[in-house]
């Protein structure tokens, strides 16, 4: 019996050392046989930037984050801001194209004016990712938002807001000339074709200023004290627009959407102390990863520029009094670039 | 026997006042107590920044870095106390760096002889980039919590007015004062007519010069707080815009010729009110923004054709100096 036992013990004791021995002959390691050709093809890459112009929370969050992802791997980054200037912007993609940088990211100011010369900078060798504005030439890669989307769901949250309410509604545009006003517009007049009982009493262009979205906001809330909601078009210039609400005494009673890029103080406070009742956001910190990622994709699948095509739409963050307090509804810059 | 005449302050006036009628007998909700506090609210910034170009113009001179003595010294007051500055510390520092931007502007145009289109056009460009390089971190300035109490310069109201027309006002009385009731207002004044007899006469015409851009830069300085307290936020990139033109356009439109020497508080007054009139009609027609530009302008256009051909330019009336 006692032998017996013994043995048992034995079996047990020589079983868990298989189990101990095993992963140690495993260490002697296993190469991975990909990363190194990842690690070739993005060393001393060079990525080049063109937004319409820097400090802003959109294209500084951008920037921010796209460095923090590939300058690890040795990616080295060029920054060519126009600052709001359409013509020095293709003057910087034109000798970008004769510098030819590994990839392209490009912010475009408007559909067509970039648009030949991304398609020439494709058949160059370089790979062009459009971000937040796509350009009539369908490049490699888009990251951004959907417009029309976001004109849409502002405006079912306006006319959600609007039930059994006077129905009256105004629209704040961004510029006249901005592609991104005009989808966004385009979105507005989607979801009001479905809803033939609410009223627009006015819909004008702010130029993306506070100072004018206020002036406007207020005239049309003293010729309408009962308008039930607002559509903005960038919690930039919403501010005026709701300095205009609180001014009358309106807030909460006049329903703002607006969107931006979810920066916590454009958005988040804004949206908790009620200036905005709804804040359609496109979260730049992962429009910044999804662009890396797909980067480091292209970079390191080694297909040809322009042979393939795709588009990556942003998932929007709809911010609301629910989720403004959480830690992941909006980004600080400052953390960013840290 | 005198001729009776209009001169181009009172064109503007009746086209004022013909504007005005229109609207108040067409426009459902026009002449109302509340939308005529609207008007004029929608317009007090303007009004502000043209008595700063008013001063200058009257000493024959322009100063077009007035937008961004507006949008510099301003944002530079929101973001220290976003980072953690006190708000007097901030305030004294946005007042220092305006007065800094007045002196360097009357230096450049009193004693190094710049004419003042290409010294203001400079410095304006390099206050700008230096507010984008060195001092923000945004374009848009946001309002922290530090600034609580600040925004009543531009929100709400006293005495059921509200502020930015109470300021507007203020700004009003105390440049009124400054060119009607001191020996100063009167020097700029002589310099604009006439600027070698100022100096002949024993006038201290350069250093009047200087005081003209600093007191331009401070009012400037004041308009933009008043933006920044009544938008909760200071967007620097209205350097970009044409409002500078709209400054001008108030100035000019009002009847204070840029030969200098001529005009007043009244006639800045006139001006902000023609254009108040005009952008608050269209807005309550829901004009859309081009329609807008169109009619603003062949108003202009209507304004200074009937000056012109109500007062012929000729070699007497004519002065060194017209833009």
């Amino acid at each position: 019996m006692l032998r017996a036992h013994q043995f048992a013990c034995g079996i047990i004791a020589g079983l868990s050392f298989t189990s101990v021995a095993v992963p140690a002959l495993a260490q002697q390691g296993l190469d991975e046989p990909f990363q190194k050709s990842f690690r070739e093809a993005l060393a001393g890459k060079t990525v080049a930037y063109v937004p319409v112009a820097m400090n802003f929370d959109l294209t500084e969050g951008w920037y921010a984050g796209l460095k923090k992802e590939l300058e690890p791997y040795g990616v080295k980054f060029e920054i060519r801001d126009p600052n709001w200037n359409t013509n020095a912007g293709a003057q910087a993609v034109t000798s970008l194209i004769s510098e030819k940088p590994a990839v392209m990211v490009i912010h475009n100011p408007d559909v067509q004016t970039y648009a030949k010369l991304l398609q020439r900078a494709e058949n160059e060798g370089i790979y062009v990712i459009q971000i937040n504005m796509g350009s009539a030439y369908r490049s490699s890669a888009f990251v951004g938002a959907n417009w029309i989307e976001i004109g849409e769901r502002q405006t079912e949250g306006v006319v959600k807001a609007c039930e059994g309410k006077s129905n009256k509604i105004a629209v704040i545009q961004g510029a006249l000339s901005a592609a991104a006003s005009a989808y966004t517009l385009k979105g507005v007049e989607n979801v009001l074709a479905k809803h033939p009982e609410i009223k627009v009493v006015s819909s004008q262009a702010a130029d993306w200023d506070a100072a004018k979205a206020k002036a406007i906001t207020q005239t049309v809330l003293k010729q309408n004290p009962d308008l039930c909601g607002i559509v903005g078009f960038w919690d930039g210039m919403d501010i005026g627009t709701a300095a205009a609400i609180k001014e009358a005494g309106l807030t909460g009673k006049v329903f703002l959407a607006t969107s931006g890029g979810g920066e916590r103080k454009g958005a988040c406070e804004l949206v908790k102390n009620g200036s905005f009742d709804l804040d359609m956001s496109y979260d730049v910190p992962t429009q910044a990863a999804q662009m890396a990622g797909t980067i480091k994709w292209l970079l390191s699948s080694g297909a040809k520029p322009g042979s393939i095509k795709g588009s990556e739409y942003t998932t929007l963050i709809p911010i609301t009094k629910d989720n403004a307090d959480s830690q992941t509804a909006c980004w600080n810059l400052s953390d960013l670039k840290k | 026997m005198k001729r009776f005449r209009f001169n181009q302050q009172e064109i503007v006036f009746v086209v004022f006042a013909a504007l005005f009628l229109a609207f108040s007998i067409f426009l459902n909700g026009f002449l109302t107590a509340d939308n005529m506090l609207t008007l004029l609210q929608n317009v007090a910034v303007l009004g502000i920044l043209g008595l700063a170009m008013a001063i200058v113009v009257i000493g024959r001179g322009i100063d077009l870095s007035l937008i961004a003595t507006l949008a510099v010294p301003g944002g530079l007051v929101l973001q220290m106390v976003q980072n953690g500055h006190s708000l007097p510390a901030s305030l004294l520092a946005a007042g220092l760096l305006s007065i800094a931007i007045g002196l360097v502007n009357g230096w450049l145009i009193a004693y190094a002889e710049v004419p003042p289109l290409f010294a203001t056009l400079a410095t304006g460009l390099f206050v700008a980039g230096l507010g984008q390089a060195a001092l923000f971190q945004l374009d848009v300035v946001q309002w922290s919590d530090g600034m609580a109490g600040f925004e009543r310069l531009g929100q709400g109201s006293i005495l059921g007015i509200p502020t930015s027309i109470v300021m507007f006002a203020i700004a009003c009385l105390v440049v009124f004062v400054l060119l009607r009731r001191t020996r100063w207002g009167a020097y700029i004044y002589a310099i604009g007519d006439n600027p070698f007899a100022a100096r002949v006469t024993g006038i201290p015409s350069r250093p009047i010069v200087v005081l003209q851009y600093v007191l331009a830069a401070l009012i400037g300085c004041f308009a933009g707080l008043v933006m920044a307290a009544s938008v909760n936020s200071m967007p620097t990139r209205i350097f970009n815009s044409t409002l500078i033109y709209d400054v001008i356009l108030v100035v000019v439109l009002g009847g204070i010729g840029l030969s200098g020497g001529r005009g007043g508080v009244v006639n800045v007054i006139i001006g902000t009110l023609l254009i108040g009139t005009m952008l608050n009609g269209m807005t309550i027609l829901n004009i859309p923004y081009a329609g807008q530009n169109l009619i603003k302008g062949v108003v202009l256009l209507i304004a200074v054709i009937t000056d012109t051909f109500l007062n012929p330019r000729n070699e007497e009336t004519a002065q060194q100096g017209d833009i």
